[in-house]
């Protein structure tokens, strides 16, 4: 870089406006490739903006920290998303009610084999302390997630990125694997995809129409409850 | 998006850390904040206008929201480097195993398929 142009990277990289600006421009990016890849489910906007953002801090020597200061425009709206969840909740209540039976055990079983598993696997394989604690909470949605790995005594940064990627594997394979299941059931799918794989994974649903987005928003809500009340309950329990 | 009803979500969100904070509860605020408006839809019996568009808003570009907290990923970079196989086989393996649970009980509990399909 020349020097002029140097100084005004100094300049902007120590305003909240580049961070924020970024942060869109690399998810619109992504968005159009997404949309380019006739939105494959590999192709996965969320992945696309997390590399060039990264790529970029990483080339320009930029910290996180640095990046956050902007970014935390976006990063704050996670809060109100998920008061706002409470309308997509209350839309399916008729639908809830019908089948709430089914619904409970289904969101206990797999909320439990989401952590348990999580945990099992990557303490089978020596997995550090740490990044078994900051795994647990990882198929709820972001902000629950973050909250309760904080609270327990984990990393929030590396439950956040354990949070996106597994809403990336489930979005990218879920609906390949429950089809070759022969699972077909929209609510079904929509219910198995929110529950593992929060918003990323209703992001996926909404794709498969209305029911499966429902369905999936409804347990993406229940299964953020689930885990912030199951998860300190079992850990307080154990320890 | 109508001013009213995103100053209703803070203002849940924000009853939500408080009532969080005063009774010690180990759930995030935000959640009890989704309870909380919950509750008054329930009450309420519809969801206005406005609020539908303030929420639709916000959930059109949930994915959007993760970003930043995932680029959180580079000062992470390290325990990856060093901790990827047992990240990488606990990432896939309970995702997946967590979609099919939830599918095969929920397909075997389900009440039988009437107005969906």
């Amino acid at each position: 870089m020349t020097g002029t142009a140097r100084d005004i990277w100094v300049y902007l990289s120590a305003s909240p406006l580049a961070g924020l600006t970024f942060t869109l421009v690399a998810y619109q990016v992504g968005l159009w490739i997404h949309v380019k890849s006739k939105r494959h489910p590999l192709v996965n906007p969320v992945l696309i903006a997390v590399a060039l953002l990264s790529t970029l801090l990483i080339a320009t020597d930029t910290e996180y920290g640095v990046y956050f200061e902007g970014a935390q425009f976006v990063h704050f709206l996670l809060g109100p998303a998920t008061v706002a969840l409470a309308v997509p909740l209350y839309r399916q209540f008729a639908h809830v009610k019908r089948s709430a039976a089914a619904l409970a055990v289904a969101l206990v079983a797999g909320s439990l084999t989401a952590a348990g598993s999580a945990v099992g696997i990557a303490w089978a394989l020596d997995g550090s302390t740490a990044l078994l604690v900051s795994l647990a909470p990882k198929s709820a949605t972001a902000p629950i997630a973050m909250a309760i790995a904080e609270d327990m005594g984990g990393l929030p940064t590396l439950t956040a990125v354990l949070v996106m990627l597994t809403g990336i594997i489930g979005a990218a394979f879920g609906t390949g694997v429950l089809n070759l299941l022969r699972l077909k059931d929209p609510r079904v799918q929509g219910f198995a995809l929110g529950l593992a794989s929060h918003g990323i994974g209703t992001a996926r649903a909404v794709q498969l129409g209305e029911t499966a987005a429902a369905f999936s928003g409804l347990a993406m809500g229940l299964n953020g409850l689930a885990t912030a009340v199951l998860l300190p309950l079992i850990a307080t329990l154990l320890l | 998006m109508p001013l009213g009803f995103i100053t209703l979500l803070l203002v849940c969100q924000l009853a939500g850390e408080v009532i969080r904070l005063a009774l010690d509860l180990p759930v995030p605020g935000p959640v009890i904040g989704m309870a909380l408006l919950f509750g008054g839809l329930v009450v309420k019996g519809s969801v206005p206008d406005g609020l539908g568009a303030a929420t639709a808003g916000l959930l059109q570009h949930l994915a959007l929201l993760f970003v930043p907290a995932g680029v959180g990923v580079i000062t992470h970079i390290g325990l990856l480097q060093a901790e990827w196989k047992p990240v990488a086989a606990a990432l896939v393996g309970s995702t997946l195993a967590a979609i099919i649970v939830t599918a095969f009980v929920l397909r075997w509990l389900m009440p039988k398929d009437e107005d969906s399909k």
